[in-house]
């Protein structure tokens, strides 16, 4: 017991301050060969990043997918600047509603991180109104997509298999990667529910809050996607 | 361990990031409002998309302040994603070049 407690100790030295001591690259090398623990955190959060680094690769062939399609094509794709427009108090504004989605997903994404950083400060009760906040914010980006969707599904006339406007595959590739980003903003919205009640509780007063930053890396890849979606589907 | 405080940065950080998210927010949805086409267009789109993924991903989800081993863990396999894009591309370019001979020739 006691020889382990000189071995952890002796580990702990070598190691925190290794990567100023020593630069980034040799202090990666370090954190690899060294006898101990590759990366420096907790389970939960390495294997967050681990699941985000999986779903990366997801959107990443959803979009390629999408590029394939359209290059291929030999139909006009159909011009989604006007497909998304809308006529808002008889101004025709394109694209309208995607903006707005877009900016109430960057403000969702700021107020997770302030949520971050009170409940590392031992402020539960900002933190959990934070993430009810962004839970919100969230719920409002999926109830303006499903306005979007219902508006091209029934008005429009869009298909998976065709549309009026252009080549078939718009359909397919924008009800598959909207679709999809749509289900983790959902699945986002219920887990910041079940964990801002979770820290309300006080469940998490022995662990310490690191749960809150986990959940805010899901919510900040979200976003992330978003961002990428919204250049190559929506202003390509 | 430098978990045990946490990822703690000012709120001013945040803010400042937030509002530069909303202004090249606004700037890529002018890109589109003013109908710029070409390579400006492509451009601007590009430009503004990854200085807004870069601001998520080094502030908002802090992998500024992760160490070495973890960047290494998150950039290194998409180089994958990037090798998958380039040969999808050229392959979309012979489907396409197919299926217009197919046009022309019957």
């Amino acid at each position: 017991m006691n020889s382990d407690n000189e071995h952890v100790s002796e580990m702990a030295k070598t190691h925190p301050d290794a990567a100023q001591e020593q630069g980034r690259w040799q202090g990666a090398v370090t954190d690899w060969s060294a006898d101990k623990q590759v990366f420096d955190m907790s389970w939960g959060k390495l294997m967050m990043w681990v699941f985000l680094l999986s779903d990366t690769f997801i959107f990443s062939i959803f979009l390629t997918g999408y590029m394939n399609a359209r290059m291929s094509t030999t139909e006009p794709w159909p011009f989604a600047s006007e497909v998304f427009a809308l006529t808002i108090a008889g101004h025709h504004i394109p694209l309208i509603l995607i903006a707005i989605m877009t900016f109430i997903l960057i403000t969702s994404s700021g107020t997770m991180a302030m949520a971050v950083t009170y409940a590392y400060r031992g402020n539960r009760k900002v933190a959990v109104y934070l993430m009810l906040a962004t839970a919100v914010l969230g719920a409002s980006f999926v109830g303006m997509q499903a306005f979007e969707w219902s508006k091209l599904i029934i008005e429009e006339g869009v298909r998976p298999w065709g549309n009026p406007f252009g080549a078939a595959q718009f359909g397919a590739s924008f009800f598959m990667i909207t679709g999809f980003h749509g289900l983790h903003v959902s699945a986002g919205v219920i887990l910041l529910l079940v964990i801002a009640k979770r820290v309300h509780q006080g469940v998490y007063q022995k662990k310490g809050l690191q749960i809150v930053e986990i959940t805010g890396l899901y919510w900040h890849f979200v976003d992330l996607v978003w961002v990428f979606i919204f250049a190559f589907f929506y202003l390509w | 361990m430098s978990q045990v405080l946490g990822q703690q940065h000012p709120i001013s950080l945040y803010l400042k990031v937030w509002l530069l998210l909303f202004v090249l927010s606004s700037f890529s949805y002018m890109v589109d409002y003013f109908q710029l086409q070409g390579n400006l267009r492509w451009l601007l789109i590009l430009l503004f998309m990854f200085i807004k993924a870069g601001l998520i991903l080094v502030v908002f989800m802090h992998v500024a302040w992760e160490r070495t081993a973890l960047k290494l863990l998150l950039f290194v396999p998409p180089i994958a994603i990037v090798i998958l894009i380039a040969l999808m591309g050229v392959e979309a370019n012979y489907v396409f070049l197919g299926r217009m001979m197919a046009l022309f020739i019957p």
